[in-house]
């Protein structure tokens, strides 16, 4: 009975909702920010897969845990340059290089991975810890959800904060939405369109970078092949449900994660025969509705996807 | 200095031809870094695919799925559509097509596999229309679309191959179809060997594939919206019924290759997901630079890759996953031909970016 009170309290659910939601808000921010500036990014699901393998790696090899998280960030942007470089600059179609990007990674991180990790003997790093902030850890209720986390939560919750200020208040914002919107009226006003395009690209890798540490160092502190499981996809489904703003995709990636938790609680709890699978299409077919038009228009930056040439 | 022979060889044939060589380049180097001998690992995959015993039959196996589903994304590429989603359609098309292929019995074979055949492209049809629809009539996107709808597809077969009453055989402890008569599976045409009759099926619908886009009108239509839409429109092509119908049949194509895999190799359903599909037949119809013709040889290449892959995991050691990375390098060298003819100095690399579609992402199409 007190596990049927647990499983079903409020608190808990919104704070694993929260947590859950994390790689997601990341990788859908990651998204919005190569978007915003005229990129498709499709390749969150392999920079996150990645980035979850090196991170782990470093950290298992380096016994640092930061050390970890910091090789996951920059190892988002190295891969997320390698899109930059074929799309930008190679004019490559920007799907096509997101589509090598993510069988890149299947491939690196499982040939690496059972090279240097699988049969690793030694103890593992660990998992980052928890911080509780101190008087506002112990207000009810929102005490426990968002000041009780581990660092890759906390760092989601102020990037929101960060990335909207800049997409929104300032200069690069504003150069980031010119490139994605129409890149001609930015280079003839003297923008750069590939700087701001390269930068935007590899921010979002480093911020996709940050969403696979939680996997591998703070949700479970070890590294499993394809353990991202089509998470990034679900981040770009978010990015654009809540139209490619990051308060909008930290709610759509609330509202993914928490139709998910629910759904398994219930099982487990009433036993009802809701079939798990539905609530598992929630974000997929909220997301072909937006697309569609058919609840308030989800619309794209312009100039997405197109290759820029200067000239 | 070329020729105008040259001028077309170049592109279709020694660009991709470079660019595997290329691949397989990085892959040893990929090699190298996990501490293994790449000419081991390289020969091992090659006996694996190729010269151990029933190794050839095994990646002609491997490769018939590649050749519908490259088919299947090579023909939207023609229309200008990206169809992420050959793997969702392969799902619902195995799906379909299992359904009525253990459903019917006591039927001749000659017609009960057509049927399930047929079951299986009308499913993969039925659910790139979807896509395709949304496309036309909302200008939805159909990367978008098709990303979400795969995930849809996995979901779905899990829920009827889960469900008791649905999909799910009586009496089995881990979940799956009941298996279809033999009469309605795809014979096996070497013996001792698992290769099927889906192999020379899915060879014939190169050619059937060439003469659509090629010879037909719908084919023409195809082609012209690929082109350039505003034309197609103003020479009185339905823009919007054309995407509908290239989503179908490339669907229909995807869902053949998911019911061939079960009529032939499988004969039940079950629900885990092998996901990569999708991503593969991307890879396949890129290196076969869209052409019908170029799916042979890409899809026996991918065929060939799988099929030796666990057997140089099983001798080297080297992870199977290797074949990702060398299939992920073969495709940027396929799409960006600057760096082969920069490493090659072919001074101007002829076709020198690849554009496949032209594609604009808010115009809707009706």
């Amino acid at each position: 009975m007190s596990d049927f009170l647990h499983q079903l309290d409020p608190v808990s659910l919104l704070s694993i909702t929260l947590v859950t939601a994390t790689p997601l808000a990341l990788a859908a921010m990651g998204g919005m920010m190569s978007e915003r500036s005229g990129v498709v990014n499709i390749a969150l699901e392999g920079i996150m897969l990645t980035a979850a393998f090196i991170g782990y790696g470093v950290a298992f090899f380096t016994h640092n845990l930061w050390l970890g998280v910091l090789a996951a960030v920059v190892s988002g942007m190295l891969i997320a340059s390698l899109h930059a470089v074929l799309s930008i600059s190679f004019l490559v179609d920007q799907i096509v290089s997101g589509v090598v990007i993510n069988i890149l990674a299947v491939g690196i991180t499982g040939v690496f991975y059972r090279t240097y990790l699988e049969s690793a003997t030694t103890a593992g790093p660990g998992t980052l810890p928890h911080w509780n902030v101190p008087v506002l850890s112990s207000i009810p209720v929102l005490g426990p959800i968002f000041f009780q986390n581990q660092f890759v939560t906390y760092a989601m919750l102020v990037l929101l904060f960060v990335v909207h200020f800049v997409l929104f208040r300032t200069v690069w914002g504003l150069r980031t939405r010119a490139c994605g919107e129409h890149p001609r009226a930015a280079e003839t006003a003297g923008i750069n369109v590939y700087f701001v395009r390269y930068v935007n690209v590899i921010t979002s890798g480093a911020l996709a970078g940050l969403g696979g540490a939680y996997f591998s160092l703070q949700q479970i502190g070890n590294f499993l092949p394809n353990m991202t499981g089509g998470r990034g996809f679900i981040a770009l489904a978010a990015m654009i449900f809540g139209k490619w703003t990051p308060f909008g995709a930290f709610g759509a990636s609330l509202l993914f994660s928490g139709s998910d938790q629910l759904g398994s609680r219930f099982q487990s709890v009433f036993h009802v025969p809701i079939p798990i699978q539905f609530l598992g299409m929630i974000p997929y077919v909220l997301t072909i509705i937006v697309v569609a038009g058919a609840m308030g228009r989800a619309v794209a930056p312009a100039a997405v996807g197109k290759p820029y040439k200067k000239g | 200095m070329l020729g105008a022979w040259g001028r077309r060889i170049v592109p279709t044939v020694l660009v991709p031809l470079v660019s595997v060589l290329c691949g397989f380049l990085v892959g040893a180097i990929a090699i190298l870094a996990a501490g293994a001998d790449p000419i081991q690992a390289y020969s091992a995959l090659f006996a694996g695919a190729f010269t151990n015993h029933n190794a050839f039959a095994e990646t002609l196996v491997s490769t018939t799925p590649y050749l519908g589903l490259g088919l299947a994304v090579a023909l939207g590429f023609r229309a200008g559509l990206f169809n992420i989603g050959a793997e969702g359609q392969f799902y619902i098309g195995s799906l379909t097509g299992t359904f009525v292929a253990y459903s019917i019995h006591g039927l001749p074979a000659v017609i009960e596999v057509p049927l399930g055949l047929l079951a299986g492209m009308v499913g993969g049809a039925l659910w790139a229309s979807i896509a395709g629809g949304l496309k036309a009539r909302f200008g939805a996107h159909e990367v978008i679309t098709t990303i979400m709808l795969n995930y849809v597809a996995f979901l779905v077969a899990s829920y009827l191959v889960d469900t008791p009453g649905l999909m799910l055989a009586p009496g089995v402890s881990t979940p799956r179809t009941p298996n279809i008569d033999t009469g309605a599976l795809l014979p096996i045409i070497v013996a001792g060997s698992r290769l099927h009759l889906g192999f020379i099926v899915a060879l014939l619908a190169v050619p059937v594939v060439w003469f659509l886009i090629e010879r037909t009108t719908i084919g023409f239509r195809l082609r012209a919206v690929g082109f350039n839409q505003g034309a197609a429109r103003a020479a009185g092509i339905s823009v919007g019924w054309t995407i509908v119908l290239t989503m179908a049949i490339s669907g229909a194509l995807a869902g053949f290759a998911g019911i061939v895999e079960v009529l032939g190799v499988n004969y039940h359903m079950t629900d885990t997901v092998a996901a990569g599909y999708g991503f593969d037949a991307i890879a396949v119809a890129l290196l076969a630079r869209s052409n019908p013709w170029g799916i042979l040889p890409a899809a026996l290449l991918f065929g060939a890759l799988h099929n030796g892959a666990s057997f140089m995991q099983l001798e080297t050691q080297v992870s199977s996953d290797l074949i990702s990375i060398v299939q992920a390098a073969v495709i940027i060298f396929v799409a960006a031909p600057v760096i082969v003819g920069w490493l090659f100095r072919l001074r101007r690399a002829p076709g020198a970016t690849v554009q496949i579609t032209q594609r604009d992402i808010e115009a809707p199409v009706t």
